[in-house]
């Protein structure tokens, strides 16, 4: 099917299923509840959720395939964003042309960031990239302040030409839409005590991200993605069985860059705001993290990554302190006060501190993410039902 | 003329830093060959170390015997200072103000203790894995700190000053024959000139003139080989590690009156003291150091006002724009050796 | 003339004079070692050959065409593969997809942009490899991680590998290296077997006496970067001058 083997077909439906179905998955509390805080089932941070899969998905294709770490790739990310808000300023404010320019925009820079950046490999190309990034967001920050709107950043105001747009109401903010729908338009279910969202944007959003998975799927299975892997696993054979391997790398790099674009240009058509701290090299960390928590060189592991992350940002900056004396209270006051003491500082505002330990916990004792931990744990369980032993060297990498 | 050396005398407070930190970073990874994200991280807590030691002589307790009644006529307690009641007032005032200074006398154990910890604990198990990973985990390292740093500290600046007698500012140039006026200069960033002058000094008297310091660099040159000699190279190295903590965190405790701690200094500059190490030449000491100061010097230059009417902004990004120069035409750095981590 | 035709190549490496003077010709169809003692010049000779290393002085001809300048894969394209020391595979990535690169490399050349149909339908492409894994015997090991193999089959596989690209030239650097017996003499039949069956001509640089006389039709004797004598087998294995060479017994020294 659409050229994928039975497996990644699959894999695709599966993605596809999470993404339709996410109002009802993130939304498990009824409406009311204690519980219900913790619902994630609402438009904007479902956008982000898949949004932030594109920018995975895209940075898997450079790290994971190549191996190369880039620490740069908010940059491309900002710079589409950047480009995506002018042409909701100067032409229109339907998301298409937007979406495209970001994608092209951000494909151009990461050609020039590539281009010198990939002339060294190893640590130097990732310190290179992230003196990029910093250079971008110094100059987004300040230096190019009436292009990218310094501090304040940007947004589309009443006043902007737009040539395409008939003029609007008096006063009216302008939307981003899509031929003139809405992305903020939702259609809202109640079924018992339960509210489900179903949000324009959100659905654009997941469209978007389930083509760019299936794109990835298939760089990932062509002849392209096999020489990216053979580009990490030995350079130096590559070489010596007439490959050249700069191009190779600078496709990787641009076509993540792109995808970066992608996600920075979908961001600017949800919220319709930018500003330069999407371009700091933390953001750049960020991704990273997601990639790897996820499983790096894997299809599914960045998307998983990226929901994990975002998702958990959202519900354990919700917890605060008396959530967890709640949570805590059936236990004698002693030990519930010392396990709130401990917990604390990793909720709520501390949503870093947790963000930092696991991504410790993970490049320490599970290198390859989740999807690796979920195979471990799968041989586990079919090892103790068949008994029998698969040789150590023959486990194929999970998808 | 005196335009220029004002530019040189900005620069180099700022080139202190930078060198300190450059070569707190090229110790570990000479010597570890360990790619430290987290290095930024121990400048930062080394700033904070001053801002906890201050914290310290100021804690006080309540007195035991009333010294009076407030308005309401209740017994009024008042807060003692356990440093006034142990060296005295006048010497417990001297104390107080001159926090910074001292307090690299608590910073150099905890710095040393810190390193130590990092070192058995975590770093010791990346040596043989691949840069990636040790740039990945030792980012994630970097977050965490800062991040409790936050906890405990807030996330707003903590002013720190100097001591009275360095808080304000002199005329350099005219005690060096410039026209009176023209050449201010702060105190306390000479003296933080001359404090990390000496301590790279020592760093390379130690590796210069000692046994250990000569097993170090022999093991910066080839580790394997100082291995196979019998010499129980990695314990020296857990002992470097402390003390390229203990620089780095000193010179993140001096630098806290010019520039009030907050948790997020050390990712700044991390990000430039890399940039430093580069330049200079990775696991080139004295390349270190002069990227350092020469870097800090650039971008006072490119600070001027002058400069900035031709080209906006240029401060804020040259010193990206010459390590990208610098990385594409001499990928070894102004002093790195041929051939190592040159590709 | 020869295939490959090498012309008062000279290197140094700052004091030392690593190459001097070095003329050789290997004739097309033929079995070429060179040997010489430790420090004699052979690997530098080899990466002047192969790209990595520029000559100061001298001229490398292949097939009429000069190799100088030109990038390791340009010269692997143009028709000459090597196969080193220690096996170099794609450590990473099955047995078949080892297979499969270089045949890409061959049909697609240096740089393709293949990045949307699926390696399965390349049939041509992914018909030679296996076949090339059956030749060689590999291909009951084609699901495995070509890191796992032993490092007979991993020796194997990179000769598998060079091959797949129909070189004209192939250059072996110490194929035997680090080798036991029974895996250097299987070595050597495939080598044989190779020469039989192909049109190809071997260059091959060995310290084992044992694999040059079994293999080569003309040897070079290296010596501190000069070549000493070339001739046949029979003609070598008597020649006081590689005694010398191999046993030092020379006034200079």
């Amino acid at each position: 099917m659409l050229g994928l083997t039975k497996r990644d077909a699959g894999l695709l439906a599966i993605v596809a299923a999470l993404c339709i179905f996410a109002p009802f998955i993130l939304n498990p509390f009824p409406e009311g509840s204690g519980m219900a805080q913790f619902n994630a089932g609402y438009p904007d941070l479902m956008q982000r959720l898949v949004i932030f899969g594109i920018f995975a998905i895209g940075f898997n294709i450079l790290f994971g395939l190549t191996g190369y770490l880039s620490f740069g790739h908010a940059a491309f990310l900002g710079v589409g964003s950047y480009a995506a808000i002018w042409m909701m300023k100067l032409l229109t404010m339907n998301v298409i042309p937007a979406i495209i320019i970001s994608v092209l925009v951000a494909g151009l820079f990461s050609l020039l960031v590539g281009y010198i950046s990939l002339r060294r490999s190893g640590i130097y190309f990732s310190i290179l990239t992230l003196a990029f990034a910093q250079m971008s967001y110094a100059l987004a920050y300040s230096v190019l302040t009436p292009i990218t709107g310094g501090e304040t950043g940007l947004q589309p105001k009443y006043t902007d030409p737009r040539i395409l747009d008939g003029a609007l109401e008096g006063g009216a903010t302008p939307q981003a839409n899509l031929f003139g729908l809405s992305m903020k338009s939702s259609t809202e279910l109640n079924i018992g005590d339960w509210v489900f969202t179903f949000n324009a944007g959100y659905y654009i959003a997941a469209f978007v991200m389930l083509i760019a998975f299936y794109l990835s799927i298939r760089i990932f299975r062509s002849p392209f993605g096999m020489m990216l892997r053979a580009v990490k696993s030995n350079q130096q054979r590559m070489n010596y069985t007439g490959l050249n391997s700069k191009p190779y790398t600078l496709a990787a790099f641009v076509i993540s860059g792109m995808y970066a674009g992608l996600a920075g240009g979908l961001l600017v058509a949800m919220d319709t705001q930018v500003g330069a701290e999407r371009m700091f090299w933390t953001a750049s960390g960020e991704v990273v993290i997601m990639t790897i928590l996820g499983g790096a060189g894997t299809l599914i592991g960045p998307v998983l990554g990226a929901g994990l992350i975002k998702y958990m940002e959202n519900i354990v900056s919700k917890i605060n302190k008396t959530v967890l004396e709640q949570w805590f209270a059936f236990m004698p006051d002693g030990i519930e006060d010392l396990l709130v003491t401990l917990v604390y500082p990793f909720v709520g505002k501390g949503w870093h501190l947790t963000l930092g330990l696991v991504f410790m916990l993970v490049v320490i004792f599970l290198p390859g993410g989740l999807v690796e931990g979920g195979s471990r744990v799968g041989n586990m369980f079919r090892r103790k039902k068949t008994d029998t032993d698969t040789p150590a060297g023959k486990t194929t990498p999970a998808e | 003329m005196d335009a220029i050396f004002l530019q040189i005398l900005n620069g180099l407070d700022k080139g202190s830093a930078y060198a300190l930190i450059a070569l707190g970073l090229t110790l570990i990874f000479g010597t570890l060959g360990v790619v430290n994200f987290a290095h930024g991280a121990l400048f930062m807590i080394g700033a904070f170390c001053a801002v906890t030691f201050s914290q310290i002589l100021t804690l006080s307790h309540k007195a035991t015997e009333p010294t009076g009644t407030d308005f309401l006529g209740n017994p009024k307690f008042d807060d003692i200072m356990y440093v006034h009641e142990w060296f005295g007032q006048s010497t417990g005032d001297w104390m107080i103000d001159w926090a910074v200074p001292l307090s690299i006398l608590f910073t150099v154990p905890v710095m040393i203790a810190i390193g130590f910890i990092m070192e058995r604990g975590l770093i010791k198990h990346f040596y043989n894995r691949p840069h990636a990973d040790q740039i990945l985990v030792t980012f994630g390292l970097a977050i965490l700190l800062g991040e409790l740093i936050k906890y405990f500290y807030g996330a707003n600046p903590y002013p720190t000053p100097a001591p009275a007698a360095f808080a304000g500012s002199f005329d350099f140039g005219a005690m060096l024959g410039f026209d009176p006026n023209t050449i201010i200069y702060p105190y306390w960033r000479l003296i933080y000139f001359c404090f990390a002058a000496v301590v790279i000094g020592a760093v390379f008297a130690f590796l210069q003139f000692t046994t250990f310091g000569m097993v170090v660099r022999a093991g910066m040159a080839d580790r394997e080989t100082v291995g196979l000699l019998g010499i129980n190279i990695d314990k020296r190295f857990t002992i470097m590690f402390g003390i390229a903590a203990a620089v780095t965190g000193m010179a993140g405790a001096m630098y806290a009156p010019i520039n009030s701690p907050n948790y997020n200094m050390g990712m700044d500059f991390l990000v430039l003291s890399f940039v430093v190490v580069v330049v200079g030449g990775m696991g080139s000491l004295p390349g270190a150091v002069l990227a350092g100061f020469l870097l800090g010097i650039v971008e006072s230059f490119a600070s001027m006002g002058a400069v900035l009417e031709v080209i906006p902004g240029i401060n804020q990004i040259i010193i990206y724009l010459v390590a990208i120069i610098i990385l594409l035409t001499r990928p070894r750095g102004l002093l790195g050796r041929a051939g190592v981590m040159e590709d | 003339m020869g295939i490959l035709e090498v012309k008062n190549v000279n290197k140094r490496f700052g004091g030392l004079q690593a190459l001097g003077n070095v003329n050789l010709s290997v004739a097309e169809n033929t079995v070429h070692a060179i040997i010489g003692p430790n420090g004699a010049g052979k690997s530098t000779l080899l990466n002047c050959l192969v790209g990595k290393l520029i000559p100061d002085t001298g001229s490398v001809m292949f097939d009429g065409k000069s190799v100088l300048g030109r990038k390791p894969f340009e010269i692997n394209q143009m028709g000459i593969s090597r196969v080193f020391q220690t096996p170099e595979i794609f450590g990473d990535l099955s047995v078949m997809e080892n297979m499969l690169i270089p045949c890409f490399a061959k049909r697609d050349g240096g740089f393709s942009m293949h990045a949307i149909g699926s390696v399965d339908t390349e049939k041509d492409v992914v018909e030679k490899a296996k076949k090339m894994l059956e030749d060689m015997k590999l291909y009951d090991k084609r699901d495995m991680h070509a890191s796992s193999m032993s490092r007979g089959d991993k020796r194997r596989l990179e000769i598998a590998m060079c091959l797949s690209q129909e070189p004209r030239l192939l250059l072996l650097d110490e194929p035997t290296a680090g080798m036991a017996r029974a895996d250097t003499n299987n070595t050597i039949d495939l080598l044989k077997q190779i020469k039989e069956e192909r049109d190809i001509t071997i260059c091959i640089i060995e310290h084992d006496m044992h694999v040059v006389f079994s293999l080569a039709e003309r040897i070079t004797v290296l010596a501190q970067g000069t070549p000493l004598v070339e001739d046949t087998p029979d003609k070598i294995k008597g020649h006081p001058k590689v005694k010398e060479a191999y046993l030092g017994e020379t006034q200079e020294v």
